[in-house]
């Protein structure tokens, strides 16, 4: 019943709520909405079986812009509730929408346990490297040294790569994307939808109001192509204007390399083949950063297994069919028993 | 807190303090023992200033053949504070050491009692030469006691391996493994034992050694037994004389088969979100265990992920319902104020322990009353329900389930280790006599006019249930207050005020629809009401009891509805000219009643850990009437 018997076709209209969208102007949620509200309709599930499950935060106020089912939870919980939502009807498409501060801190625990168990759940990560709602305190994915309220010297803590800690956790979808990425984000929602899993989506996220253009090092258009490395299952991991870089194994480090093509020898060959279903590959990818490095974007690994919601019904079923449909008076009596006259 | 009566704690261990007098028989195999057994366990017990009687049991044949029922020796003793006259009509607890020795014991112990067993023991050969056909710790032979089965034998053996003694010999240390668990089961002193075994094996000091060691590993068992084992759980339960079918139950089983109870009356199906904790612990296993109803467990990362996915659940149009003890609720708070700003149905079920912070896990207590009714940030009011016995969990989980459906809230369900881990005697109840309240969740209009996500039945003021799923009632909801008519988000003062007072009303209205207060023992009207809640039951209704034998025009009153109370309650209280709430708490629901009615009491609390002693409330009620 997931799929859209209806035969009018929907529209991003049709996935919009009528409430007015309350982000500050520029904020690279606005491109997030609207992509996954032009996004939607291709997917073509009904809206009455889809829902947006977010914490708190600036991101967390999502579900109340689209048309569909939505809960806006406590800091931090989305995927714990999310998760219980799942259990209870595995029919429902569950989106779950969080940030960098929600889903890494005080609700790093719950991402942890919703990868590691693969509950079928599409997770958006915004990650701003910044607390917006709360004006601007530093967030565990900023950069050590981040000046922000509450660390006027500069933070002096280290970061956490969101992609590392998902791939870490046992996640076994993991992709990545920028903001203003209009053209891959839709295919980006529509393999993590179609992941029967914890699809776990990192979102870097312009907040033009506390942390401006942090990003800026490879979301920058003119230096697009030699800053960003889009990986694509089966093809060789290239970028450059020219597509003349490319990423090799270095046997001797046992890392990844930059090397440029017909330089030194280097041969097209040379470049390594995106496989998504390699979780070594998708560790070093992940760990790519500038400016020694492209960033890694796309579907960096995909390698599905049972979800956990699947197998919890399944269980459920094995047992039923194995003792039969439990009878509660049968139990109850079913004990040592003695009668009383 | 004037009029508050002293307690005094004593040494006893729990769960036994309300005996006025014990009977107990050690029966095992001739070889096994007993009588040495049954002369040190008297000595230890007169030393302890009892008085007592015993009736040692031999066997006629002098070599009798080991396992066979003709070898069973028994030892019994009868001990109390009173004057014991006799060796005692049945045994409260039986310790058999062999299928031969229950064979021939256990139709004399008394109807609910305690039956300690060596399972080591009950080989088949061992059931054979004692003429069982089937294995008696399988079939019905044990259902209306409370059997506490250890491997006895393999403790022993575990105990003593390092003075290595042949295998023979270090099985017949099991004996003095035995003593030390009944010593400590009824606070007696191992010195004198520890004494006597120095002196008999002074020429095998490794025996004597052994002996000790086995004599100190049993005692230390009971010592570090979970409430789950059953050990702690022996109490005297009053005599069930309504006709029908009984078994035994726990706390924990009855509140399991209640909650599947009353979400099958409901139509639901369970989500269960729980983390284990001592000792709400037993609730997650026993429906983990019932997956052929249909029930759905989730053994959560933490105690907030429990709460949450039981909220899921809940938001998906299942019964959510999370499990757990009071450092677990205090984790949960703010998840409660989500499932009460959203209106969502959840059984929150708190089996309390000591506290504060990680207290006593293992001990019991009813000092979560205010966390319960009070414990949230904001007006964030709940229904709170509490158990008073194992059996009444089951009406009690049902009661809740009504209520949380009904009423779109959260419910506060609250029992307590003693309740959770106790067995007592229980009638099974037939679904039948229990009327269904089936569940509608909200679909929309069939005239295709625009669907209303947010309509409230103003009569419950509960808003309506509708599933993610339902065409045409899409809608989101939050934990930010949302205006009254729209469901949207709105910071608007006076919906603010308006949304506050429907929560308070909405809770407040369910006094309505619960059953008036009764009086649970006596008149409605005297000289006192000893008013209780929770697991108190028991000693209040004893005490109550006895001091209405003594004349004294006094009524035992148990209250089921917390939150609201009965509306009932306020003017039943007046009748009475004292009132004295015993709580195993510094004055929780004393405050409580003296906040809502204005009302004068006597609080009478004990924090020990340990159940009050009949006696303790009986001293009580006579203090207050000037008897004493
Ligand atoms: S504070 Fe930053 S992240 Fe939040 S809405 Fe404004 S721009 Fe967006």
């Amino acid at each position: 019943m997931n799929e859209q018997s209806d035969i009018k076709k929907l529209t991003p209209k049709d996935f919009a709520s009528d409430q007015e969208v309350r982000w500050c102007p520029g904020c690279g949620d606005y491109a997030i909405l609207k992509c996954m509200q032009r996004t939607l309709p291709e997917i073509g599930t009904d809206p009455a079986n889809i829902v947006f499950v977010s914490g708190i935060g600036c991101s967390s106020r999502f579900p109340y812009y689209m048309s569909t089912y939505g809960f806006h939870t406590i800091h931090g919980r989305a995927p714990a509730i999310a998760t219980g939502l799942k259990l209870a009807n595995p029919d429902l498409d569950v989106w779950v929408v969080t940030g960098d501060g929600d889903g890494l801190s005080i609700g790093g625990n719950h991402m942890l346990h919703v990868l590691r168990r693969n509950v079928d759940l599409n997770i958006l990560l915004f990650n701003n490297e910044i607390y917006g709602l709360t004006k601007g305190q530093y967030s565990p994915t900023s950069k050590p040294g981040t000046v922000s309220p509450s660390t006027p010297y500069g933070s002096v803590e280290g970061s956490v790569s969101a992609c590392a800690f998902a791939l870490g956790s046992g996640g076994r979808f993991i992709a990545r994307i920028i903001d203003t990425d209009q053209k891959h984000m839709p295919d980006i929602f529509k393999r993590a939808h179609a992941n029967k899993g914890a699809s776990f989506v990192e979102i870097f996220q312009n907040c033009p109001i506390y942390n401006d253009k942090v990003f800026a090092d490879f979301t920058e258009k003119a230096t697009a192509a030699e800053t960003r490395l889009y990986c694509q299952h089966g093809e060789r991991l290239i970028f450059g204007k020219e597509s003349d870089k490319g990423i090799r194994l270095n046997i001797d480090t046992l890392g990844l390399e930059v090397v440029s093509i017909g330089e030194n020898g280097v041969k097209e060959d040379d470049i390594l083949i995106h496989d998504e279903t390699n979780r070594m590959l998708a560790h070093m990818l992940v760990a790519l950063e500038p400016p020694d490095f492209p960033v890694a974007l796309g579907v960096i690994y995909a390698d599905p297994a049972p979800s956990f919601d699947y197998s919890v019904h399944k269980q459920i079923e094995m047992v039923t069919a194995e003792r039969g449909k439990g009878d509660l008076g049968a139990l109850m009596r079913g004990g040592r028993t003695w009668t009383v006259n | 807190m004037s009029a508050t009566v002293a307690t005094k704690l004593t040494s006893e261990p729990p769960n036994f303090e309300e005996l006025e007098s014990a009977v107990v028989r050690f029966a095992g195999d001739s070889g096994d023992g007993m009588q040495m057994t049954g002369a040190q366990f008297t000595t230890s017990t007169a030393l302890a200033g009892a008085d007592l009687a015993t009736f040692p049991d031999f066997p006629a044949e002098i070599r009798a053949p080991a396992g066979t029922t003709f070898g069973v020796s028994a030892f019994q003793i009868n001990f109390g504070s009173g004057t014991v006259l006799t060796a005692g009509d049945e045994p409260d607890v039986l310790v058999t050491m062999n299928p031969a020795a229950l064979k021939m014991n256990i139709g004399e112990l008394r109807e609910g009692g305690m039956v300690v067993i060596d399972t080591g023991a009950f080989t088949p050969r061992n059931l054979q030469k004692a003429g069982f056909e089937t294995n008696p710790l399988e079939d019905d032979t044990l259902a209306r006691f409370q059997a506490i089965e250890l491997d006895i034998s393999a403790m022993t053996l575990e105990a003593v391996k390092s003075f290595g003694l042949s295998n023979k010999d270090a099985l017949r240390c099991k004996n003095m493994w035995t003593l030390g668990l009944m010593l400590w089961m009824f606070g007696r002193k191992r010195q004198t034992v520890i004494e006597w075994l120095t002196t008999k094996f002074e020429k095998h000091p490794e025996l004597a050694a052994a002996n000790i060691a086995a004599l100190n590993a049993g005692h230390a068992f009971g010592e570090t037994a979970e409430m789950s084992t059953g050990l702690k759980s022996y109490h005297i339960a009053p005599a069930k004389t309504e006709p029908g079918l009984y078994s035994t139950v726990t706390g924990s089983q009855a509140m399991s088969w209640g909650l599947v109870a009353g979400a099958q009356l409901a139509d639901l199906t369970i989500m269960l979100g729980s983390y284990p904790i001592t000792p709400a612990s037993p609730i997650l296993h026993q429906l983990s265990a019932m997956k052929e109803f249909g029930v759905i467990t989730f053994q959560a990362e933490d105690e907030i992920a429990a709460i949450c996915s039981a909220i899921g659940a809940s938001f998906a149009g299942l019964l959510g319902i999370t499990s757990s003890s009071g450092p677990g609720i205090a984790l949960k708070t703010e998840a409660m104020g989500l499932a009460i700003s959203t209106e969502l149905p959840l059984i929150i079920v708190n089996s309390q322990r000591g506290g504060p912070s990680t207290g006593l896990p293992t001990k019991t207590e009813q000092s979560d009353l205010y966390q319960a009714i009070y414990g949230r940030n904001g007006d964030a009011p709940l229904p709170v329900l509490s158990a008073a016995s194992p059996g009444d969990c089951f009406e009690t989980a049902i009661e809740a389930i009504r209520i949380a459906t009904k009423y779109m809230t959260p419910v506060m369900l609250l029992t307590d280790g003693y309740i959770a881990n106790a067995a007592e005697p229980w009638k099974i109840p037939d679904m039948a006599d229990f009327k269904p309240f089936p569940v509608q969740h909200a679909v929309a209009p069939e005239d295709g006019s625009e669907g209303k996500p947010f309509e409230r039945n103003m009569d419950t003021l509960a808003r309506v249930w509708v599933k993610p799923g339902t065409p045409g009632l899409e809608h989101r909801i939050g934990g930010l207050e949302r205006d009254f008519e729209t469901g949207h988000i709105s910071y608007d003062p006076e919906n603010h005020q308006k949304m506050t007072d429907l929560r308070h009303s909405k809770i407040a209205g369910i006094a309505r629809d619960i059953p008036a207060q009764e009086v649970t023992l006596g008149e409605d009207s005297g000289d006192v009401a000893v008013v209780g809640w929770g697991s108190t039951y028991g000693p209040i209704d004893l005490a109550v009891r006895r001091a209405r034998a003594d004349g004294i025009r006094v009524s035992h009153i148990h209250i089921r509805h917390l939150n609201p109370f009965p509306t009932n309650l306020e003017s039943l209280l007046a009748g009475f000219d004292q009132i004295l709430i015993p709580e195993m708490n510094m004055g929780q629901l004393y405050t409580v009643l003296k906040d809502r009615f204005q009302l004068k009491a006597t609080a009478m609390n004990k924090v020990s850990g340990q159940p009050f002693k009949i006696s303790e409330i009986h001293q009580a009620i006579n203090e207050l009437v000037g008897k004493a």
